[in-house]
């Protein structure tokens, strides 16, 4: 795990997002769809975002101002610094045969620096409006639908990869219609290397922690006993849990905003 | 021996970042229960303007998987390891701090007395130290919530039941809403409160049981810098530990240790613990009328 501070370099508007570009310093860009905790100026914790673009010397963040965390993170000038952590996290698998990238709104973050590793597939984004999805013009080869149009319309009907990132109900709906496909998921999270507890997701019917076993995992359904997640790679050591152990499905969360993809903790 | 850094039980996995572990003087682990828990559904932490909200709920392997399979991992860091032990009913506290006896490993327990975010068992914390005290030979440290009027009476129970030590102090209750829907923002509703908000909360439970009771005290909360390291050693802390910190900066370890030593340095003081008590001193006529509830 390494932490740095980064200047900032530039500070670019996409539609109505900030495309954060900060000098590397001496951190590794890890896989696409790995993530970097960056400090937000004023709050007491950290943001999770995936990379986004990884032009040499730089590491470029998406931000879509939510809340007062990635509200700070988005107004950063250059030549401001902050606190930068990563690469954590598991990424996408790249060892993929027919790539299709799937996004929705801010769910774009990680598919610039994605695309490039896979040379470029075809990539299906949604958005909210037409200006939000001047963000399209990141990602290569895409076809942009609007909403009411739903991403899962416009799936390819030939069998594919999907690489997938977006808000919770259309990961969910692709782990339906896709088994196996490559989901990132989002969850609030305080610290992003397993100290905090603070960002599980059910994980047949556990709760295991997603900075540790993702933030990308492979659908089947979302908590589900029959549709398992499986980990993308790695073999990480999952024994916290005791072996044969499986409690009933922990209870849903009550109330609380997913219905839109955030990039802010809460 | 310049002032131990301790991590804040709960505040660090050291399996999963073993060389944040190491870069302290004794890992505390989070809180193990008899039995296996998964804890509490999301959402389980929320952002305040000054500090965090957790409602974990404990989750972990219970104490049999916790001996079997990560505690021969951990002894592996090499590092001073303290086992924080939880429960709802005295014998829980019993049947953990039995297993542990054996284990050389163990160096110390940690009885988390005052979790905010599960049941709480019906004994006093007393009668749960007592209860720990007859199964194990190790030091006893309990960790006391500041949520009671007058900490120092209850820092005087647990040593009396046995505690070798006091660990000051625990998260506070808190609720945050959601702005726009006026719901709470964690699935249970209340969370434990720590962070910067809760430093001076800590300063003055520890200030209170400095002088009330002559154990080692553990000082933690809203810690960030060696200066507020100090200031909890001048209140009458004998050691400190990192929490919520360490979620935004997993170095800070090293870097509190070192700033401790400089700003103790600054104000004369060739190490750290010469500055111990430095603000309870002289004050003891004060402690009686403001904390211990017999003015």
């Amino acid at each position: 795990m390494r932490r740095e501070r980064l200047t900032v370099r530039a500070n670019e508007a996409v539609g109505p997002y900030a495309l954060l570009r900060l000098a590397r310093g001496g951190l590794d860009t890890g896989t696409p769809g790995q993530f970097f905790m960056l400090e937000a100026p004023g709050r007491p914790l950290p943001r999770p975002f995936s990379l986004c673009t990884a032009p040499t010397g730089e590491l470029g963040f998406l931000v879509e101002a939510l809340g007062p965390g990635t509200t700070a993170i988005a107004a950063l000038g250059v030549g401001d610094e902050i606190h930068v952590t990563g690469p954590l996290g598991r990424g996408f698998d790249l060892e993929v045969a027919r790539p299709v990238l799937v996004g929705g709104g801010i769910g774009v973050a990680p598919f610039p620096f994605l695309s490039e590793r896979l040379g470029a597939p075809p990539a299906i984004l949604g958005f909210r409006t037409a200006f939000h999805a001047e963000a399209a013009a990141l990602v290569p080869n895409a076809t942009v639908v609007l909403d009411p149009v739903l991403v899962t319309e416009a799936l390819p009907s030939e069998p594919s990869d999907v690489l997938a990132c977006g808000p919770e109900p259309m990961l969910d709906a692709l782990a339906r219609l896709v088994p196996g496909a490559q989901l990132a998921r989002e969850a609030p999270m305080a610290c992003g290397y397993g100290a905090c507890y603070g960002c599980v997701i059910e994980w047949n019917g556990r709760y295991a922690r997603l900075c540790l076993e993702g933030p990308v995992v492979r659908g089947g359904t979302h908590g589900s006993p029959t549709g398992p997640l499986l980990p993308v790679s790695g073999t990480h050591d999952r024994t916290w849990a005791p072996a044969g152990q499986s409690p009933a499905p922990p209870a849903k969360a009550s109330a609380t905003d997913n219905a839109v993809k955030t990039r802010e903790s809460a | 021996m310049s002032v131990p850094i301790l991590n804040a039980s709960g505040c660090l996995d050291a399996l999963a970042a073993p060389d944040v572990a190491r870069a302290l003087d004794a890992f505390v682990t989070k809180t193990i229960t008899p039995e296996p828990r998964e804890g509490n559904p999301p959402v389980r932490i929320a952002e305040t303007e000054h500090g965090m909200l957790n409602s974990i709920g404990l989750q972990g392997p219970g104490i049999h998987a916790f001996v079997a399979s990560h505690l021969p991992r951990l002894r592996a860091l090499g590092v001073d390891l303290w086992v924080s032990v939880g429960g709802f009913a005295a014998s829980d506290f019993t049947r953990c701090c039995e297993l542990l006896d054996d284990e050389e490993a163990v160096s110390t327990i940690e009885l988390n007395l005052s979790c905010p975010n599960v049941e709480e068992a019906p004994e006093t914390s007393a009668e749960l130290v007592a209860a720990a005290r007859a199964a194990t030979k190790k030091p006893l440290y309990a960790k006391l919530s500041p949520a009671q009027w007058d900490v120092a009476s209850g820092a005087r129970a647990v040593v009396e039941a046995g505690a070798d030590g006091l660990s000051l102090v625990n998260t506070i209750r808190g609720l945050a809403l959601d702005p726009v829907t006026l719901r709470p923002r964690l699935a249970r509703a209340l969370g434990g409160y720590s962070g910067e908000a809760l430093r001076p909360i800590a300063l003055a439970c520890v200030y209170a049981c400095a002088g009330a009771v002559d154990v080692p005290i553990v000082g933690m909360g809203g810690v960030s810098t060696g200066l507020q390291a100090l200031e909890l050693v001048a209140a009458g802390a004998t050691a400190v530990a990192l929490g919520t910190i360490l979620f935004s900066d997993p170095f800070a370890p090293t870097r509190v240790r070192e700033e401790l030593r400089a700003e103790a340095a600054a104000r004369g003081f060739d190490n750290p613990l010469d500055a111990w008590s430095t603000a309870v001193v002289g004050s003891e006529k004060y402690l009686q009328i403001g904390f211990n509830g017999t003015a």
